[in-house]
C-alpha cells in the first residue's frame, strides 16, 4: 500500500455516504462527494490509462480539467460519455468507468508491446512508414489501436431526454471563474447592482482557496468563499459549478457547457454579458526528466488537493521536486500529514524548509526509477532517492486559452516563464492568476483593477491577512540532447526527442511543429505541455520562446459533447412542417398525408400503397362527374392596403392590376427582376385601398418577403401596409358541375346566380355569426366556390359540407387528384411546369409585355437579347399515340443535329387523365409555340418515345365548364 | 455569432438577419433602359474590401435597413432604417 485514505479529513467528501462503483471491471469503494480519481488514488489503483501511442502505462497527473492521462469511458448509471477526466467526474452508485486505450484493461494492456518499439516510432513515423502503396490499406488497423474512448452510437434512439437544453442568458458582467479572484469580482459587480453570472469548470466554487492556506478579511478563506457565494446566490446571481467556459465568439458571446450530475444531459449556454472578468486561474506543468511520466508522478498541487479535499495521502515516501515556491506548502502538508518528504529544489537560494521535510537545495531530478509505478528518482548530482510517490511543481501556466480567443495578444514574461495578456480586448478584463498574481494580495489588486470598469466603489474587496506566496521561479524547460525519454505531451506521447526530430527536419514553426509531433493536439489541447514544447523548440533553435509564438487557441477549452451544440434541433425541429386546422378532420376520413412545399397536406382520402393511383383517379373522375371537396387552407392570402396599394400591385404584377373593380378577381404572374415568372396566381380587389395576394401554397413566405421588400424600398411605410393573413383563414374549395347546388345548400346568405357572382369574382356570405368570403375562382376549369373563413371556425363549416354534399354525390379529393384537374386544363404550377429562366411570353401571356407603358418588377428583362431570342422553350402540351402509358416527368425532347443528341426541353406534368382516358402532358419545348402538330422524340432513361406538340388545354379549351 | 443593430429592435444575433444587397444599387426605371446599365443593376457588384453598407433585413420584424460593415474585420457600424438615409 502507497496510497490511502486518512482517517480524517477531506473538505469534499462525506465519509457518512459511502458509494461503489466500477473502474476496468473492478469495484470501487468511495465516498460521495470522490472523484473518479481520488476514488482511484483512495484505492491505491496507480495504473489508469494508457498512453496514446505507444501504451505506455500512466496515472493520474491532475486534479482538474488539464488532466491527460487519467480518460476513462463513463457508462452505466450516468450517462454514456467518452474520454470523460476522472478527475472532473464525481462518482456515484453503479457508475461504470472503462479506462481508454487499453484492451483488455489499463493493468495489463496487450498492445503494450509497442513501447519497446519506440525508438523505432518517432513523430511522423506512421505517415512516413505506410505512405506504400497506399496509406488507406493500413489506416483500420492503425486506427483501432490508436484513438481514444467509444461513442455510444445509439444515443439517439433513447429519445428527447438525451437532447441537451440550449439556453440564452443576458447578464452585465460574466465571470470566468470562481477562485478568489473570480468571486472578489463578482461580488465587487454584484454590489455595484450589476447583475451577475460566476462560472466554474469545477464541482464547487473556491478555486484555490478549498486546498491553499489562505487568511481572508481575518478567518479562514473558506469561510469567505461560503459568504460570497450566499451573498450572490441570496441576490439572484446564478453562480453555477462544474461549467466550462469554453469559448469567447464575436462581441464577447461566451459559450458554456454545463455539466449535470443527476442524470441529465449537459446543457449549453450563450452568454451574452456586457462585460466579460476572466478569472481563469492557471495550470501547473510537470518537469522535464527522463521517464517523467511514470504512474506515481503528480503534479504538487494536485497531490494538495487529493490530500486536503479528499483525505487521501498520495505516498509513505515522497519526494517533491520543483523549480518554484508553491511546492513548499504541499511539502509541509504532506509531512504534516505523515509522509516522510524529500523536497529537491532547482533554486539553491530556496525557502525556508517546512518542518520534517529533508532538503535537496540547488539539485535537479535527471530521471524517475521503476517501471510499471515510480519506485524513486536520480538527481544531477548521482544521487537516488528511494519514493513511492514523486510530486513535481515546474511553475504555472496561466490559462489564457478564452482571452487569445477572443483575439487577445499575450506578452512573454520571462521572471515568470510564461506567457501573460499583453494587451486589453474591449469588454474583456482579466484578474487573478490570469493576470500574472500570485500571493492573494496581487489577486485582489488585479480585481480592482479589473472591476473599474463596472465597479465605482471597492467597498467589499476582501483583504488577505495570511501569509502570502511569491512567484519566483528559476525556469526548467527541457533541453536538446537530453539521456533518455523526456515526456512533454503526456496524451499525444510525444518526447523531447521528437521535438528535436521536428526541428531536424525544420519543422521549426510553431504551427508545424504541433501537426508535425502533434504535441498539443488531444483532447487535453497540451494544457500541462505547450508551453515546454515552444520553449525547448526555442533552445535547439536558439531563439526566445516569444519569437517561437504560441499556436492559435481555438474553441472549446476542454470538449464540449455534440448533444450540447446541437440542442434539441433535430428532425422536424429542425424544419417544422406546416400544418392544416384540419388536419385531424382529414385524418379522421382516411386521409394519405404528404409534405407539399412545407405543408402537410392530404395526397388522397383512404387506399393504401398499391391500390393510392384507382384511388386518385377516381376522386379526379368523380370531382368532373358531380361536385368536390377540397382543403386549400394552403393558399396565400396576404393583404396589400393603404392609399398606394393600386399602384403598388401595379409595379408588383406583370398584368395591370389597378383597373381591376373591387370585388372582383385577376389571375396574373410576379416576375423578378430578371424577367423570370416567379410566382402566380389570384389577386382579390376588396375595395379601393385593399387587395389580397392569393399566392402558390409552397412560396408565400418568399412572396411575403418580396412584397415587404419592394414595399420599404420604394413605396414607404405609410403609403402601403402588408400583412400576412395565410394562417388566420381556412379555404374550403367546393368545385364542379354541382357545386352551385351545394353552395346554395349552405345557405350563406348571398346571392349566387351568375350575375350577382359571376366567374372571377368575390361575394361575402355568413356561416353562422361568421363572416365567409366566396371567390368563384377555379383551378380545375369547372365551377368553384372558394370559401374562406376564421381557421379556427372551418370544422363546422367542413362537415356541413361533408353532410350536404351527399345529397350531391360530392367526393373529397386530395392534392393528387387537384393536380390531374388542373393539368388536364393546362393550368401551371411554377417552378414545376416552369424553371429559372421562364419567362411570361413562354407561357403565351405577351400582352402586359407588348402593352403595358407603366413600369414593373422585371420589365426591362422581357426585352434583353436573351428574353427576345428565337430558341426559347416555351409551354406546351403533348399528346402520345393512343393506347400508349404516359410520358416521364422529366423525360428529354431531343434533336439530333449531325448525329449529335441534343436536348429542345423537357417534360414538366405527366399523368393518366380519367376523365379523357388517356395520358396527358405538359412540358416546356424549344419554340414549341410554333410547333404545335410537330410530333418529336423524347428519351428518359434510355427509353425513347414519340409525342405530338399541341396546346396545354387538353380538356373543355373552349371553357364552358367554368360556368355551367 | 454577432450582434447586428436592428434599428427597431436593438443588438440582435446575426442569425436572426439575412442579407439583401449592396445599399445605393438604384433600379433605374423604365423600359428604355440600356442593357448595360441594367445588366449592372441586376448582376454587378463592388464587392469592396474594408467598408461597405449594406442592405439586411431582421427577419423577426420584417424591416430592412441599410448597416455598415467592415469586410475584413467585420467591424458592425451604424444601422439606418429605410428612408433615413439618401440611398
Ligand atoms: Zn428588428
Amino acid at each position: 500500500m502507497t496510497a490511502a485514505r486518512l482517517s480524517a479529513g477531506g473538505s469534499a467528501i462525506d465519509r457518512s455516504r459511502p458509494v461503489s462503483f466500477s473502474f476496468d471491471g473492478r469495484i470501487v469503494e468511495a465516498f460521495e462527494g470522490d472523484t473518479i480519481a481520488s476514488a482511484l488514488l483512495a484505492a491505491d489503483i496507480a495504473v489508469v490509462g494508457r498512453s496514446f501511442k505507444y501504451h505506455r502505462p500512466r496515472g493520474i497527473w491532475g486534479a482538474g480539467v488539464e488532466e491527460p492521462n487519467a480518460l476513462v469511458d463513463v457508462g452505466g448509471s450516468q450517462r454514456a460519455a467518452p474520454n470523460t477526466r476522472a478527475t472532473t467526474q464525481p462518482v456515484c452508485a453503479g457508475l461504470v468507468s472503462t479506462s481508454v486505450n487499453a484492451s483488455p484493461n489499463a493493468a495489463a494492456d496487450r498492445n503494450a508491446f509497442i513501447d519497446r518499439f519506440a525508438r523505432f516510432i518517432p513523430a511522423a513515423f506512421y505517415y512516413k512508414t505506410f505512405m506504400w502503396p497506399d496509406w488507406h490499406l493500413f489506416e483500420p488497423r492503425i486506427r483501432a489501436m490508436a484513438g481514444l474512448g467509444k461513442v455510444d452510437p445509439n444515443w439517439k434512439s433513447r429519445g428527447p431526454a438525451e437532447f441537451a437544453e440550449q439556453i440564452n442568458h443576458h447578464c452585465d458582467v460574466l465571470v470566468v471563474g470562481a477562485g478568489p479572484a473570480g468571486l472578489a469580482a463578482a461580488r465587487l459587480a454584484a454590489a455595484a447592482g450589476k447583475s451577475v453570472m460566476l462560472v466554474d469548470e469545477q464541482y464547487r466554487p473556491g478555486g484555490s482557496l478549498l486546498h491553499r492556506d489562505a487568511q481572508i478579511d481575518g478567518a479562514p478563506a473558506a469561510a469567505w468563499v461560503e459568504e460570497t457565494v450566499a451573498v450572490l446566490e441570496a441576490a439572484g446571481h446564478p453562480v453555477l459549478s462544474s461549467t466550462t467556459a469554453f469559448g469567447i465568439y464575436d462581441h464577447n458571446l461566451v459559450g458554456l457547457n454545463q455539466r449535470h450530475h443527476d442524470g441529465r444531459p449537459d446543457t449549453l449556454w450563450r452568454v451574452r454579458p456586457r462585460r466579460v472578468v476572466l478569472a481563469t486561474g492557471a495550470i501547473e506543468r510537470p518537469l522535464p526528466f527522463a521517464d517523467n511520466d511514470l504512474p506515481g508522478i503528480m503534479s504538487a498541487d494536485a497531490a494538495l488537493v487529493y490530500l486536503r479535499r479528499y483525505g487521501v495521502l498520495l505516498g509513505r515516501r515522497v519526494v517533491v521536486a520543483t523549480n518554484n515556491d508553491s511546492a513548499y506548502e504541499v511539502s509541509g502538508a504532506l509531512a504534516a500529514a505523515g509522509a516522510e518528504v524529500a523536497l529537491v529544489d532547482l533554486r539553491a537560494d530556496a525557502l525556508p524548509m517546512p518542518a520534517g521535510v529533508s532538503p535537496h537545495v540547488g539539485r535537479a531530478v535527471v530521471s524517475a526509477l521503476g517501471r510499471m509505478r515510480v519506485e524513486g528518482v536520480r538527481l544531477d548530482d548521482g544521487t537516488t532517492l528511494a519514493a513511492d510517490s514523486v510530486v513535481v511543481s515546474g511553475g504555472w501556466t496561466p490559462t489564457v486559452h478564452l482571452f487569445c480567443q477572443a483575439r487577445g495578444k499575450l506578452a512573454w514574461h520571462e521572471d515568470r516563464a510564461s506567457f501573460l495578456p499583453g494587451d486589453t480586448v474591449e469588454g474583456i478584463a482579466v484578474a487573478g492568476a490570469l493576470a500574472g498574481a500570485v500571493s492573494l494580495s496581487d489577486v485582489f489588486g488585479t480585481v480592482e483593477r479589473a472591476a473599474a470598469s463596472f465597479a465605482e466603489s471597492k467597498t467589499g474587496l476582501p483583504r488577505s491577512t495570511g501569509t502570502e506566496a511569491t512567484g519566483a521561479i528559476m525556469p526548467a524547460w527541457p533541453v536538446p540532447g537530453a539521456k533518455g525519454r523526456v515526456w512533454i505531451d503526456y496524451q499525444n506521447d510525444v518526447t523531447a526527442k521528437d521535438v528535436e526530430l521536428a526541428a531536424r527536419e525544420n519543422f521549426v514553426s510553431v504551427e508545424h511543429l504541433k501537426r508535425y509531433t502533434t504535441l498539443g493536439m488531444a483532447t487535453d489541447q497540451g494544457k500541462t505541455s505547450n508551453l515546454a514544447g515552444l520553449a525547448l523548440m526555442a533552445g535547439i533553435t536558439g531563439r526566445a520562446v516569444p519569437e517561437v509564438g504560441t499556436t492559435t487557441y481555438r474553441p472549446p477549452f476542454t470538449p464540449v459533447p455534440l448533444t450540447s451544440f446541437a440542442g434539441a434541433v433535430g428532425g422536424e425541429l429542425m424544419s417544422p412542417v406546416r400544418r392544416l386546422p384540419l388536419e385531424n378532420v382529414h385524418r379522421a376520413s382516411g386521409a394519405v398525408f404528404q409534405e407539399y412545399g412545407g405543408w402537410l397536406r392530404p395526397a388522397h382520402y383512404g387506399g393504401t400503397d398499391a391500390d393510392a393511383d384507382a384511388v386518385i383517379r377516381d376522386e379526379a373522375l368523380r370531382a368532373r362527374g358531380s361536385v368536390a371537396l377540397f382543403d386549400g387552407s394552403t393558399l396565400g392570402k396576404i393583404e396589400v392596403m393603404g392609399p398606394k396599394a393600386a399602384e403598388f400591385v401595379d409595379f408588383i404584377y406583370y398584368n395591370t392590376m389597378s383597373t381591376l373593380k373591387p370585388g372582383r378577381c385577376r389571375y396574373g404572374f410576379m416576375l423578378s427582376e430578371n424577367g423570370v415568372v416567379f410566382d402566380d396566381g389570384i389577386l382579390i380587389r376588396l375595395d379601393e385601398h385593399r387587395f389580397i395576394v392569393s399566392c402558390s401554397s409552397s412560396h408565400v413566405g418568399a412572396v411575403h418577403a418580396r412584397l415587404e421588400e419592394w414595399r420599404q424600398d420604394r413605396f414607404g411605410r405609410d403609403a402601403v401596409y402588408i400583412h400576412n393573413a395565410t394562417a388566420e383563414m381556412a379555404t374550403l374549395t367546393v368545385s364542379g358541375p354541382r357545386s352551385k347546388a351545394l353552395v346554395e345548400a349552405l345557405g350563406l346568405g348571398l346571392p349566387l346566380d351568375d350575375a350577382a357572382l359571376p366567374h372571377m369574382a368575390i361575394g361575402k356570405g355568413t356561416f353562422g355569426n361568421d363572416p365567409v368570403r366566396v371567390a368563384r375562382v377555379s383551378f380545375t376549369g369547372d365551377r368553384s366556390y372558394e370559401l374562406s373563413i376564421r381557421a379556427d371556425r372551418a370544422k363546422p363549416l367542413w362537415a356541413v359540407l361533408q353532410e350536404s354534399g351527399k345529397a350531391f354525390d360530392a367526393a373529397t379529393i386530395g392534392l393528387e387528384a387537384l393536380m390531374i384537374l388542373r393539368a388536364e386544363k393546362g393550368y401551371i404550377v411554377i417552378g414545376k411546369d416552369t424553371d429559372g429562366t421562364t419567362m411570361p411570353h413562354d407561357l403565351g401571356v405577351d400582352g402586359p409585355r407588348q402593352k403595358r407603358g407603366s413600369d414593373y418588377v422585371g420589365r426591362r428583362s422581357l426585352f434583353t437579347d436573351v428574353a427576345t431570342a428565337d430558341y426559347r422553350l416555351q409551354f406546351v402540351g403533348l399528346r402520345v399515340a393512343d393506347g400508349e402509358a404516359p410520358l416521364s416527368t422529366g423525360a428529354h425532347a431531343i434533336a439530333k443535329p449531325e448525329g449529335a443528341i441534343r436536348s429542345q426541353g423537357f417534360v414538366t406534368s405527366s399523368y393518366h387523365s380519367p376523365i379523357l382516358r388517356r395520358p396527358i402532358a405538359l412540358a416546356l419545348i424549344e419554340r414549341g409555340a410554333t410547333r404545335h402538330g410537330e410530333t418529336i422524340d423524347l428519351q428518359h432513361l434510355g427509353m425513347l418515345r414519340r409525342a405530338t406538340i399541341v396546346a396545354p388545354c387538353a380538356f373543355d379549351p373552349e371553357g364552358g365548364r367554368l360556368n355551367a | 455569432m454577432q450582434l447586428f443593430p436592428c434599428p427597431f429592435c436593438g443588438p440582435r444575433p446575426e442569425t436572426e438577419f439575412h442579407y439583401g444587397a449592396e445599399a445605393g444599387n438604384l433600379r433605374p426605371d423604365g423600359a428604355e433602359v440600356g442593357a448595360d446599365r441594367w445588366a449592372g443593376y441586376l448582376y454587378m457588384r463592388a464587392n469592396p474590401k474594408g467598408a461597405t453598407r449594406e442592405i439586411w433585413v431582421h427577419m423577426t420584424c420584417g424591416e430592412f435597413f441599410a448597416m455598415e460593415r467592415d469586410t475584413i474585420d467585420h467591424k458592425i457600424g451604424r444601422s439606418l432604417a429605410l428612408g433615413e438615409n439618401a440611398e
